[in-house]
């Protein structure tokens, strides 16, 4: 009996621990998810019963699952699921006619355009900045530019007292440790954009070129998703990795000031990210480019993510539903990004976006 | 799989049904459907073998022969050589039954030969259930155990065998990392145990009680007794277990792809970080388009005939094998 009580104590106050921290997590997403709906269910009118079932980008996974609990009390008709996967999943189930929708960090290329069953929409949602986390104790405070980080990532800049990291941190005293490299073990549109940033911002030191997964040099560390990456840099003195920035702060990760194309440097937020997202240049399929973005207050490696639908929609609950969830994005939903550490769209990509949404033929 | 062919050649089995018994047509519908179900499985193999090669054709007509002899894997510049991910299924699966053989035919032969009787339930039923463990619990429990702490326990056997020969080089890292050909290999030694253990027992406890006992009237040891009756009725037993065992092992996908490192490299050092070819494609696959898909696909394929080749082999060593030593 004496070695069991204390047990039972145990378990009963573990038990007890969980029960409270659910249910501030259920009160909290409760309240605020309400507060951000009454208004709006009053004015639009009720959709038909629809199913939209969406796969794709894990990037816009954390924001699209907020979006549709929060449609959901405006909706009740319309059931949204979000299965997350990747951005080539998400492609591949548009493709097939799988979803009704994909989740994807780049707008599909030009080529592909044929596997497609008809035409198909961008609609960009939000944006979140991609954070050089680290690990390097003694060290609150660093800036890196494009220059360097090329460097520490291709193998050249080993330790973190290098003249290129010193010179980026003038009067910084930086240790001599040695740099532990994290890299995505997974193909990931996080490496995607990552690297593409290095290969414009940083065109001439930068060789290993971009894509979902790049030819690392041997000898770093690998981590599955940004859960695995924050966990390898939490836990290795020296370490330094690319993580989202919701993930970042997730892991109370410290993270660098990036040198952007203005030659300040600024550190990882959400209005930066906002900032870069307005200098770029929109296409004509919506399509944006914010990486290494002009302005002072731009935080260089913002990455885009996009929302793909087919133009014409034979399903006329289905259509009419896939609109409504898109105006419910641009409307309420673009105040529900920083609750979820994404930035909401500048007003001038928002406007062409919305205007976009009216495009979706229902026939 | 081939366990029965370690059965002791029973007087010829066609003689039971010598004469035709009245139910020669179930006789006959049976030895249909039992013929439909062998071939089954030839049609299956077949179609698998089709289908992912054609969908891996890109890759294959993109990268020619460097598919198979590079090993650089750079998507981004549509390089892909996958020398580098053989390379590590292999070195891990032979870390995996290194380890992993001589503990389950111990585990076998205690449980058969040695054990009370009162243990042989309970070390059996505990065995099977390590089979019964998910894998990615094995390789949660790698990623969240012993990947933290086996890098102090690499650079021990590093220090400890630096400048022998051989072994110096083998066990060395660029740099020692947690993360490592040699993790995955213990954590496959791990998880490929149960199966192997569970088909050498079997095999063991066909020995004819009378062999063994012939030998300990001999005057033999008990492990002379074992090495003289036990193993030469059970080779092809073990042999059969032991491939049963690289099958999985070459085969596991997501608690290898947790612990590998995933930095494809070939390298004598098993204490740096690798890859494989399940880790690769379960790691890349969401993401993939186009030809970068169809490269993944191929792994696929390599993986098969990998295997496949391994298999014949193994049995035609053990069938050379046996005609040397003249036995059934």
């Amino acid at each position: 009996m004496n070695r069991i009580s204390p047990r039972l104590r145990w378990t009963a106050a573990l038990v007890a621990a969980f029960g409270l921290v659910a249910a501030a997590c259920g009160s909290s997403s409760g309240s605020s998810g309400g507060g951000g709906t009454t208004n709006t269910t009053a004015k639009t009118k009720a959709l038909a019963a629809a199913t939209l079932n969406g796969s794709g980008s894990t990037f816009q996974q954390a924001y699209d699952e907020t979006v549709i609990q929060s449609f959901k009390e405006a909706q009740p008709a319309v059931t949204i699921t979000y299965a997350g996967g990747g951005s080539g999943k998400g492609q591949t189930d548009l493709q097939a006619g799988l979803v009704q929708w994909a989740g994807s960090d780049a707008v599909p290329a030009p080529a592909d355009a044929s596997k497609y069953k008809g035409p198909v929409l961008n609609f960009p949602t939000v944006g979140a900045p991609i954070t050089m986390s680290y690990n390097l104790s003694g060290v609150d405070k660093l800036q890196l530019s494009a220059d360097t980080i090329a460097g520490i990532f291709q193998g050249t800049i080993k330790t973190w007292d290098d003249a290129a990291i010193k010179t980026d941190n003038p009067g910084a005293t930086l240790p001599s440790t040695a740099i532990t490299v994290a890299h995505r073990s997974d193909g990931s549109g996080t490496t995607a954009n990552f690297t593409k940033y290095l290969t414009k911002a940083a065109a001439t030191s930068w060789k290993l070129g971009t894509d979902k997964t790049v030819n690392w040099p041997s000898g770093q560390q690998a981590g599955n998703g940004n859960a695995g990456m924050a966990q390898i840099i939490k836990g290795t003195n020296g370490a330094i990795g690319y993580v989202d920035y919701s993930d970042a702060k997730a892991a109370s990760l410290k993270f660098a000031s990036i040198k952007n194309s203005a030659g300040k440097y600024v550190a990882a937020s959400i209005p930066g990210a906002t900032a870069a997202m307005q200098t770029a240049t929109v296409n004509p399929d919506l399509s944006f480019d914010p990486l290494n973005a002009s302005g002072a207050t731009a935080y260089p490696i913002t990455s885009p993510t996009y929302i793909l639908v087919y133009t014409t929609q034979t399903d006329a609950a289905v259509g009419n539903a896939l609109k409504g969830f898109l105006n419910y994005i641009y409307g309420p939903g673009q105040g529900l990004a920083a609750s979820v550490d994404f930035a909401k769209l500048p007003a001038n990509i928002l406007s062409q976006a919305k205007s976009q949404v009216a495009k979706i033929t229902v026939s | 799989m081939a366990i029965d062919t370690a059965l002791p050649p029973t007087p010829a089995p066609g003689h039971l049904g010598g004469a035709r018994p009245p139910g020669r047509t179930t006789d006959r519908a049976f030895r249909i459907l039992a013929f439909a179900a062998g071939f089954l499985v030839l049609v299956i193999l077949v179609l698998i073998a089709y289908s992912t090669i054609s969908k891996a054709w890109p890759a294959f007509r993109d990268e020619g022969l460097d598919y198979f002899t590079s090993d650089t894997w750079d998507p981004a510049h549509a390089a892909f050589g996958t020398l580098a991910f053989s390379f590590g299924t292999l070195v891990i699966s032979v870390i995996a039954l290194l380890v992993s053989v001589p503990i389950s035919i111990g585990i076998a032969l205690f449980v058969t030969e040695l054990s009370p009787r009162w243990m042989r339930r309970p070390i059996v039923t505990l065995v099977d259930l390590l089979a019964a463990v998910p894998s990615v619990v094995y390789g949660l429990w790698g990623l969240l155990v012993l990947v933290p702490a086996l890098p102090g326990f690499y650079q021990d056997w590093h220090d400890l065998f630096a400048g022998v020969p051989v072994l110096g080089g083998l066990f060395d890292g660029d740099p020692i990392a947690g993360k490592a050909f040699m993790t995955a290999g213990l954590i496959l030694a791990i998880m490929i145990t149960p199966i192997i253990t569970a088909v050498t027992r079997e095999t063991f406890t066909t020995v004819p009680q009378a062999q063994k006992d012939a030998a300990l009237a001999m005057g033999a040891t008990r492990w002379e007794m074992i090495r003289a009756a036990v193993f030469p009725h059970s080779r092809s037993g073990m042999t059969a277990a032991i491939l049963i065992g690289l099958g999985r092992a070459m085969g596991e996908t997501i608690a290898v792809a947790l612990v590998i490192g995933s930095s494809p490299q070939i390298t004598e050092k098993l204490f740096s970080s690798g890859d494989a070819l399940p880790a690769v494609i379960v790691n890349q696959f969401g993401e993939s388009t186009g030809t970068y898909q169809a490269a993944l696909i191929g792994m696929g394929v390599v993986l098969f005939f990998l295997t496949l080749i391994i298999g014949v082999i193994a049995r035609t060593a053990l069938a050379r094998a046996d005609r040397k030593l003249g036995a059934p």
